[in-house]
């Protein structure tokens, strides 16, 4: 019967980057807006096609309003202001004119407003970068004008009444800051790894993700499909008995996770601190949640993202202020703005064309170029830690030498901060960690970048997905070398890449003599129970089994077959 | 013509918040209303992209011009909005 597929082909594999269950009709983001053929005519009634070309401008502009009216009623302002700005730029008069111009000339409709459109582009372009942020609006609106008269779906993430899955080639920041966390019940990409933008984004929301799955940006839209994100599989169209299996046996190891509380710790009471990564303020709650013990990594680029001047000193108080407060007995290790390469931000651009962005001028490289912009931001972080009882510490991403960390480390001091550390994920920081010891406090190692940079395997690459592995003996090389440099110096080495929330690794770090590790807040339970399962001398034994093995996967398997309390968890 | 010369006290410029309460304020005339940077060509200060193509900035001077009745008032508006650092609403 041909309505009868084999059940394999009712199943999409792709790699599990979040954990959990989700259930719900698939959205699909749409790709690019085709541009309109140059030289393409109306039929002759200009009347008629000037009508649709501002119809078409009217309506993109009420559904901008509506946007932004529901942005506001969620509390953001921002996204309010920059909703209602585009919805002016939609009903710009100087625009209107330019199109009817051009239709009157004979240009089709479509055309007519890519022509127009290009004309502003170019006004706002040359205006300096300023602007850059509104010509990424201005071409949003241009898009979503041309999609409605050429009938062809809405670029961007898709508005829905209900909950949904969403499915996309790969997502942006950009793409993602509008998000609802509420309506999206999982995500799934054709492209991206373990450290894609829209895994980290998926564990720190909670929502289960799959990426790397071929196949998913074909399913029809509306489809339901069954994602199960520990798995790393969609099933198309499942039953209802399928769907409630799955959150059951969700819910079984949920009841598992909730005996294991406390302080991280392994099995002989070897203390390692377990925190959590977050993006700002909002991340806090889930968080305290989870039972963190402090802030291992926070993020604040995320609080400077689509923005076109930087926030003020005194919003940057409040914002690290907030998460200080959370934590009044913890630790909260704030990383300095990690701009460029995947996070451009409009306020720092690259000061030229960048062919390999990751190996360019971002981290602590940009902000040398922008030592005010530096400065402001450790002013602020030292006023916000001020008064509190928490225990600021602060670190520069993509260090590379000594030299660099004496930089960041007297930079610290200047502006009074006590506690300035040094991101390891350049593999010549871990290789020389020992001189890097003598500059600076205390070590995080970055994962994600640290095998992307050792095994020289571009995150934002689905395809190469199998060298984006922390469990590359490589990687826990480098680990081992930066956490015994930072052990004889008697500084403490943590890990804040996404490897720390992955329960068998989490506890191969502890065994290469990592000593805190922090994670996206919803993975804190299920390494808690792990570590808890273990000795101290087990988990030395996996790491030199780990390390001992020639391929990621036969280290991941002589680790797990000295660490039995896994089993107990269901992983 | 009603003329005003106006320092921008906003402090991100005429642009974001400030210039989108500029553009709804001005396409409430039913007469023309342009701005310009003094000695430039005045743009239709109805037209937000004409007006963030300007790219004035905080502490510049802008002259804001209109004709009709009821243009006294309408700058009025106008420059009231332009000082303040960060304005609130229209």
């Amino acid at each position: 019967m041909p309505d009868q597929e084999a059940p394999a082909a009712r199943m999409l594999r792709g790699a599990g980057v979040s954990p959990g269950v989700g259930a719900g009709p698939v959205r699909v983001v749409a790709g690019a807006v085709p541009e309109p053929p140059a030289g393409a005519r109306h039929g002759g009634d200009a009347e008629a096609e000037r009508a649709a070309a501002l119809a078409a401008l009217e309506a993109v502009a009420a559904d901008l309003e509506a946007r932004a009216a529901r942005a506001a009623d969620v509390g953001n302002t921002d996204g309010r202001d920059v909703l209602n700005a585009q919805a002016l730029m939609a009903r710009d008069p100087g625009l209107a004119d330019a199109v009817a111009a051009k239709i009157g000339d004979g240009t089709a409709a479509a055309r007519a407003v890519f022509e127009a459109f290009g004309t502003y582009r170019e006004l706002l372009a040359g205006a300096g970068e300023y602007l850059a942020a509104r010509v990424a609006d201005l071409d949003d609106i241009r898009d979503r004008a041309v999609a409605r008269l050429l009938g062809v779906p809405m670029p961007g993430v898709p508005e829905s009444d209900e909950p949904f899955v969403l499915v996309a080639r790969d997502l942006a920041p950009a793409d993602t800051a509008v998000l609802d966390p509420a309506m999206v019940v999982a995500f799934v990409t054709l492209e991206g790894g373990p450290t894609s933008h829209t895994a980290i984004l998926a564990r720190t929301m909670g929502v289960p993700a799959v990426v790397a799955c071929p196949g998913c940006t074909e399913i029809a839209e509306g489809t339901r499909v069954l994602v199960d994100g520990a798995a790393g599989t969609v099933r198309i169209d499942p039953s209802d008995e399928q769907v409630r299996a799955a959150r059951d046996a969700v819910a079984a190891r949920a009841a598992i996770l909730e005996s294991a509380t406390g302080p991280g710790a392994t099995k002989d009471g070897h203390a390692v601190p377990l925190l959590a990564n977050v993006g700002g303020p909002q991340d806090v709650a889930a968080a305290v949640a989870n039972g963190a013990e402090g802030v291992g990594l926070y993020r604040t680029e995320f609080l400077f993202l689509d923005r076109a001047a930087p926030p003020s000193a005194a919003e940057q108080e409040d914002a690290y202020r907030k998460v200080l407060e959370a934590f009044p007995k913890g630790k909260v290790v704030v990383r300095t703005l990690d701009a460029g390469a995947d996070k451009p931000l409009a306020f720092l651009p690259p000061p030229g064309e960048e062919p390999n962005p990751a190996l360019g001028e971002r981290g602590l490289r940009m902000l040398r170029g922008h030592p005010d912009v530096l400065a402001e931001q450790l002013g602020a972080l030292a006023r916000a830690a001020a008064g509190s009882t928490a225990r600021l510490e602060v670190m520069a991403p993509m260090v590379t030498d000594a030299e660099e960390a004496a930089f960041f480390a007297q930079a610290c001091r200047d502006a009074g901060i006590d506690h300035p550390g040094v991101m390891i994920e350049v593999p010549a920081a871990a290789l020389r960690a020992r001189d890097l010891a003598a500059e600076v406090e205390f070590f995080s190692i970055g994962t994600n970048d640290l095998t992307q940079y050792a095994c020289a395997a571009d995150r934002q690459l689905g395809g190469l997905a199998h060298l984006q592995d922390p469990w590359q003996p490589a990687v826990l090389d480098l680990v081992a070398v930066a956490a015994q440099a930072a052990a004889d110096a008697g500084r403490p080495c943590g890990v804040c890449g996404e490897a720390g929330g992955d329960p068998a690794l989490a506890c191969v770090l502890v065994g290469l003599g990592v000593t805190s590790l922090s994670m996206g807040a919803p993975s804190l339970p299920l390494v808690r129970a792990a570590l808890a399962r273990h000795t101290l001398d087990q988990c030395r034994r996996a790491a030199d089994a780990a390390r001992r093995a020639r391929t990621a996967q036969l280290a991941r398997e002589s680790a797990r077959a000295l660490l039995p309390g896994l089993a107990e968890l269901g992983l | 013509m009603s003329q005003r010369n106006v320092k921008i006290e906003a402090k991100v410029g005429l642009h974001a918040r400030p210039a989108a309460l500029f553009v709804q304020i001005a396409a409430k005339a039913d007469f023309d209303v342009t701005v310009a940077k003094p000695g430039g060509e005045p743009v239709n200060a109805k037209s937000i992209l004409a007006v963030l193509g300007l790219d004035a900035r905080h502490g510049e001077e802008v002259v804001i011009r209109a004709e009709g009745e009821g243009a006294e008032e309408l700058l009025d508006k106008l420059e009231a909005l332009l000082k303040q650092p960060e304005p609130e609403s229209a």
